[in-house]
C-alpha cells in the first residue's frame, strides 16, 4: 500500500515548485500543470514501473509521453523529484542556456524526456510508435501519454485514436486531463466536443473516468484500474476530470490562470495555500 | 546622415490587431479565423465589432487554413491568425494545395515569429517561416519593422487579390515609421542614404540596422539603410541600384540564413551584379529559452552583430 500521506506532501511540494518556477521568469503554464500534479505524482511514484537511470529507449520498463508540453512545470518538478536530475536544476527554467526549456525538449538531453513537445497535437502518435516498438521488442512494458482536453480539438489526435484501436495498441494509456478549459475560454465556448467518451468508444477505445482527478487515491485507484484493462486488444483512454489551476484558490475553474505568471503578492498567497513540505529547491 | 528616434515602443502583432479592426469597418469582405489564440494575435477588437464574421476554429490549424480556402469562394477575404509557427509548417501542404495552387485569397497572419518569442522556447520559435513561404508559387511575403507598418500592411493586403503571408511579432520594439505612411507591396524603402555599404533588413532587424548605421557614422564609415518589408515579390531594382553605388551589402533578419532574406538577396545579385554579401542570420539552428535581448544577442541579431558584418564586408570590397 503506497503512503497517502507521502505522496500528498510531494503533490503539495511540486504545486509550491510550480508556483515558484512560472513567477520567477514571468512566464510558463501554472493553471495546466496544478491540475495534474496528482496525476504526475501517482504515475511516476507509484503506477509506472521505471528502471534506474535514464535510458532513451526505455527498454523493460513503462514510457511516459506528455502531448500538452506546455504543463512543462509539473512535468520537471515531479521528473527532478523522482532522481532524474538535481532539483536545483528547477532553479533554471525557462532561462537562457538552460535544460529546462518553456516546452519539454530532447535537444538539450535533459534526463526523462524522450520526445519534444509544445506544438499540440503530437504526441500521442509518437506514444503509438513506442508502444510498437515493445511489441516488436517483446517487452510487456507500457506506454502512458497525456493530453489536453483542448488539444483533442487537433486533427491528427483522431488519426492516432483510429489508428490505436485498428492495429490493436493495447499496451497503451492515453489520458486527457479533462479540465474543460483551454486558451480562450471553456472547451465548451471555443469548440465544444461533445462527449468524449463516446467518441473514444466509437473509435474503438476502451475509457475510463477518473471523476476526482485532484484526488490522489482516486487517481491512483482509476490508473491501476486502467492498467488492468491493457492487454486485451484495445488501447485505453483514462478521462481524468481536474481542476485547472487546483490548489491555488484564485487560479482555479478558470482558463486564466492557463499560461500566466503570478506577481511576488500572488505567488504569496499560492504559497500560503501550499505549506512547504518536502523543502524548496 | 538621417537620423530615426521614437517616442513609444510598441508589438508589431498590435499593429496587426489594429489594421484588421479598421478593415472590419471599411471593407465587409473582411472575415477573421482564430484557432484559440484571440487575445496573442490581438484580434478583440475586430470580434466585438464584428461577431458575425469571425469563426472560432479551435485548435485545429489545418482545419482553419482549408475553411479560409473555402470562404473565399463566395467572395470574402479571410485573415488567418495563430503563431507562425502553425501558420506554416504546421499546415504546409493544406496552405499549398487548397491556398497557393488554388489560388485563394487568404491572408495567414502570422505572430510571435523568430527567437523574440522568447521564453516559450524552440518548439514555438519558428525561424524557417520566411523559406517555407517563398517557396509556394503565387505566394507574396510581408515582414514589417514596427507598429505602423504593421497595420499599414494589413490594410494594403485586404486590397491585393492573392495568397500573403504576414508575419509579424511579440515584443515591443520602436515606433519610427510614419503613421501616415502607404504601404505599397514589393516597394523597399531608403531609410538612409549611403555611400560605403548597403544593409538591407527586414522586420525587426531594421531598427537594429538603423542602431547600426549611427554607429558606423560615428566611425566615419556610411551604410546605405534599406527597409525590406517585402521578400517576396523582392525589390530587385533597389537593390542593384544601392549596391551599384556602394559595392557590398549585410543581408539582416531574425531567421535561418537558409531559406531567408539574405538567399533572396543573394541570388538577385549573383544574377545582376555579383557584390560580397554577409548575412546577419541565424545559423541552421534552432533557438531556446531566454529573453528576447538574451537570444537577439546569443545567436547575433542585433546592431552590434550589423556592425560586425558590415566591418568584415568591407574588407572583401
Ligand atoms: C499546434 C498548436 N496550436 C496552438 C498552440 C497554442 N496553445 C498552447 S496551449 C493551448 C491550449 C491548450 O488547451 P488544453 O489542451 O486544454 O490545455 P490546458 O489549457 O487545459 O492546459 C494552445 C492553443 C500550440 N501550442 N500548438
Ligand atoms: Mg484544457
Amino acid at each position: 500500500m503506497p503512503n497517502i500521506k507521502e505522496l500528498e506532501d510531494l503533490t503539495t511540494q511540486v504545486r509550491r515548485d510550480i508556483l515558484r518556477m512560472v513567477h520567477k521568469v514571468n512566464s510558463g503554464h501554472p493553471g495546466g500543470s496544478l491540475g495534474c500534479a496528482e496525476f504526475f505524482v501517482s504515475i511516476y511514484k507509484e503506477i509506472m514501473e521505471r528502471n534506474e537511470g535514464f535510458d532513451m529507449d526505455g527498454i523493460g520498463e513503462d514510457l511516459f509521453f506528455l502531448s500538452n508540453g506546455h504543463i512543462s512545470p509539473i512535468y520537471y518538478s515531479v521528473l527532478a523529484r523522482s532522481g532524474y536530475f538535481p532539483v536545483e536544476e528547477l532553479n533554471t527554467f525557462r532561462l537562457i542556456n538552460s535544460r529546462l526549456q518553456g516546452h519539454p525538449t530532447t535537444h538539450e538531453g535533459l534526463p526523462g524526456i524522450r520526445i519534444a513537445s509544445g506544438s499540440l497535437g503530437q504526441g500521442m502518435s509518437v506514444a503509438l510508435g513506442a508502444a510498437q516498438a515493445k511489441k516488436l521488442n517483446n517487452d510487456d512494458h507500457l506506454v502512458y501519454s497525456l493530453h489536453g482536453d483542448g488539444e483533442l480539438q487537433e486533427g491528427q489526435n483522431w488519426e492516432a485514436i483510429m489508428y490505436a484501436s485498428a492495429k490493436k495498441v493495447d499496451n497503451l494509456i492515453s489520458t486527457i486531463d479533462l479540465n474543460q478549459q483551454q486558451i480562450d475560454g471553456s472547451t465548451d465556448d471555443v469548440l465544444p466536443m461533445g462527449s468524449l467518451r463516446a467518441k473514444f468508444e466509437a473509435f474503438g477505445w476502451t475509457v475510463l473516468d477518473i471523476e476526482k482527478g485532484n484526488d490522489i487515491e482516486a487517481v491512483l485507484k482509476g490508473m491501476k484500474e486502467a492498467k488492468s484493462l491493457t492487454g486485451k486488444g484495445k488501447p485505453v483512454c483514462v478521462l481524468l476530470h481536474t481542476v485547472m489551476g487546483n490548489g491555488v484558490d484564485f487560479m482555479m475553474h478558470t482558463h486564466a490562470w492557463h499560461g500566466k505568471a503570478p506577481n511576488d503578492e500572488q505567488l504569496a498567497i499560492g504559497l500560503e495555500q501550499n505549506v512547504e513540505t518536502l523543502g524548496d529547491y | 546622415m538621417k537620423t530615426y528616434t521614437y517616442t513609444e515602443k510598441k508589438d508589431t502583432r498590435s499593429g496587426f490587431g489594429a489594421g484588421l479592426a479598421e478593415l472590419g469597418r471599411t471593407n465587409p469582405n473582411v472575415v477573421a479565423l482564430c484557432a484559440d489564440l484571440i487575445g496573442s494575435l490581438k484580434m478583440n477588437e475586430f470580434i466585438d465589432e464584428n461577431p458575425e464574421r469571425f469563426y472560432q476554429i479551435g485548435i485545429a490549424e489545418a482545419n482553419m487554413m482549408g475553411i479560409a480556402a473555402g470562404l473565399t469562394i463566395g467572395g470574402k477575404i479571410p485573415f488567418t491568425g495563430t503563431f507562425a509557427n502553425f501558420s506554416t509548417g504546421r499546415v504546409y501542404d493544406q496552405i499549398r494545395q487548397s491556398i497557393a495552387y488554388s489560388g485563394k485569397n487568404v491572408k495567414i497572419c502570422a505572430s510571435h515569429a523568430g527567437l523574440t518569442l522568447g521564453e516559450d522556447g524552440a518548439t514555438h520559435q519558428i525561424l524557417e517561416d520566411i523559406g517555407l513561404m517563398k517557396m509556394l508559387p503565387g505566394m507574396v511575403v510581408i515582414n514589417p519593422c514596427d507598429y505602423n507598418q504593421t497595420k499599414a500592411a494589413t490594410i494594403a493586403i485586404a486590397d491585393y487579390d492573392g495568397p500573403v503571408y504576414l508575419r509579424f511579432g511579440r515584443p515591443s520594439v520602436p515606433i519610427f515609421t510614419p503613421a501616415d505612411q502607404k504601404f505599397e507591396i514589393g516597394k523597399a524603402i531608403q531609410l538612409t542614404e549611403g555611400t560605403d555599404v548597403t544593409i538591407v533588413a527586414t522586420g525587426h532587424l531594421v531598427w537594429e540596422a538603423l542602431e547600426a548605421s549611427k554607429a558606423l557614422h560615428e566611425a566615419g564609415i556610411s551604410a546605405e539603410v534599406i527597409n525590406i518589408h517585402t521578400i517576396k515579390p523582392l525589390d530587385d531594382k533597389a537593390i542593384i541600384e544601392s549596391v551599384s553605388k556602394t559595392g557590398c551589402i549585410v543581408t539582416a533578419e531574425e531567421h535561418n540564413h537558409l531559406g531567408g532574406l539574405g538567399e533572396s538577396v543573394a541570388r538577385v545579385l549573383a544574377q545582376h551584379k555579383p557584390t560580397p554579401q554577409e548575412f546577419v542570420a541565424t545559423n541552421d539552428t534552432f533557438g531556446e529559452s531566454g529573453t528576447p535581448a538574451q537570444l537577439m544577442d546569443k545567436y547575433g541579431l542585433n546592431s552590434d552583430a550589423i556592425q560586425n558584418a558590415v566591418k568584415k564586408v568591407l574588407k572583401r570590397k
